[in-house]
């Protein structure tokens, strides 16, 4: 394998290869904190700190590491890293962190930062991994601070708390959509963003042979349904 | 019993872990294009969910509440912050204990289930249900409730969605739609119908 710049490493997840766009890796905990700009925001730094200081520790130790039980080192790690943002956390946005509840936890089964460690981590030095986390964190930051940006925009018409639409009930015009502040919301909002993309900007990533299995399925059943 | 009922009955449907709470998310899309691999791994989930939700609340309540070491002499000691690497190590030694135990006694049941067990360790809806249950402080029934009843939950999700998958490859999507974006929209609307049950008091 060539070796892989830092400044490559860094840019790619952000753009081209946007880890949950395009790697569809860790949405789950990417859309419950969503709703308010100032969670995502809270979150999005805890995951690229974690991501990159996963990488580099799990770099460092990666010619230690046995390959059988290399799973349970890298949780391991991961966990630790965890538990001290968790205390960070609650020890400087206390509220936002009470907020953010049981995910700050979640952050350990979070694709990203697991997949980052197997994948990438296991492979190279210990530089070229942390610049890989951080900017897979990034990547992971940008579409959870644009899903908050619009759930919160739409659902309540303020931005990190502040009224930029004022609602009816504040004795303003605008009426603020509850649905987005529900979990649907989230659902559609990033298979919308999917769609956006895979149309205008990365037409390779449709999904062909989805269509093409049902028309060969179709063609051996000889009837439409 | 009531109270355990309700409890079930809040964790299958109204606080169902997948499109409630977005748990699992990760497995939820990639393994749900065949309806019985969606019911292999959701019987997987179910059966490690029933076995690690009570487990952590024993150790929780055993070693790492404040006070809880009292028994050994260390009535100060708080541990609580090693909650997370507790949960997550309990988790993937369960999973790998099942995992040799089912291999040896049922070679069948392994061969169902074999492949997903490892990708168990790493759902967000296992470690999920053992930090509500510390957070809501449930007692060990209620723990063990909650973890069989979020588990059957969250395969209900995954094989309502398998089947919705398996009736979608017929339609003619629009090409950027294909795949993912389109089970996305699904989960969407299934939670919609979702949180239908959220009006129901408990």
């Amino acid at each position: 394998m060539a070796e892989i710049t830092a400044r490559d490493a860094f840019v790619d997840p952000i753009f081209n290869n946007n880890p949950i766009a395009l790697q569809v890796l860790g949405i789950c905990s990417a859309l419950a904190v969503t709703t308010k700009l100032s969670t995502a925001l809270v979150m999005a730094v805890a995951v690229t700190v974690v991501t990159g200081f996963s990488n580099l520790t799990v770099s460092i130790l990666r010619k230690g590491i046995p390959s059988s039980i290399r799973i349970i080192v890298q949780l391991t790690v991961i966990a630790s890293l965890v538990i001290v943002t968790d205390q960070i956390l609650q020890a400087f946005v206390y509220s936002t962190a009470k907020e953010l509840s049981v995910f700050v936890g979640l952050i350990i089964t979070n694709c990203i930062v697991m997949g980052r460690a197997d994948a990438f981590a296991m492979q190279n030095k210990p530089w070229v991994s942390f610049v890989d986390g951080i900017g897979n964190g990034l990547g992971y930051s940008t579409i959870l601070i644009i899903v908050a940006f619009f759930r919160e925009l739409i659902g309540s018409g303020s931005l990190f708390g502040y009224t930029i639409l004022k609602p009816v009930t504040q004795g303003g015009w605008y009426v603020p959509n509850g649905l987005m502040l529900l979990a649907p919301a989230a659902f559609f909002l990033i298979g919308s963003f999917i769609w956006i993309l895979r149309t205008y900007w990365k037409p390779a990533q449709i999904e062909e042979e989805f269509h093409v299995g049902a028309l060969l399925e179709l063609g051996n059943e000889g009837h439409l349904r | 019993m009531e109270h355990y009922l309700s409890l079930a009955t809040k964790a299958i449907f109204v606080e169902n872990m997948a499109l409630a709470f977005f748990l699992g998310m990760c497995s939820l899309i990639a393994v749900s294009k065949k309806v019985e691999t969606a019911i292999g791994l959701g019987f997987a989930v179910i059966f490690v969910l029933g076995i690690c939700t009570p487990l952590n609340q024993i150790l929780i309540t055993v070693l790492l509440k404040p006070g809880s070491l009292a028994w050994a002499g260390l009535p100060d000691v708080d541990l609580g912050f090693l909650s997370f690497l507790t949960l997550i190590g309990t988790i993937a030694a369960v999973v790998q204990i099942v995992e040799m135990a089912i291999d040896r006694f049922s070679p069948e049941l392994y061969n169902a289930l074999g492949i997903f067990l490892p990708l168990i360790a790493v759902n967000c809806a296992i470690l999920g249900a053992s930090l509500f249950m510390q957070e809501r402080d449930y007692t060990l029934p209620e723990a063990a409730v909650f973890g069989l009843g979020s588990g059957i939950g969250w395969a209900l999700a995954i094989v309502a969605l398998a089947a919705i998958r398996e009736k979608l490859r017929y339609n003619n999507v629009p090409p950027a739609l294909r795949g993912l974006p389109i089970t996305f929209i699904t989960v969407g609307l299934m939670s919609v119908a979702f949180m239908a049950f959220a009006g129901i008091q408990l």
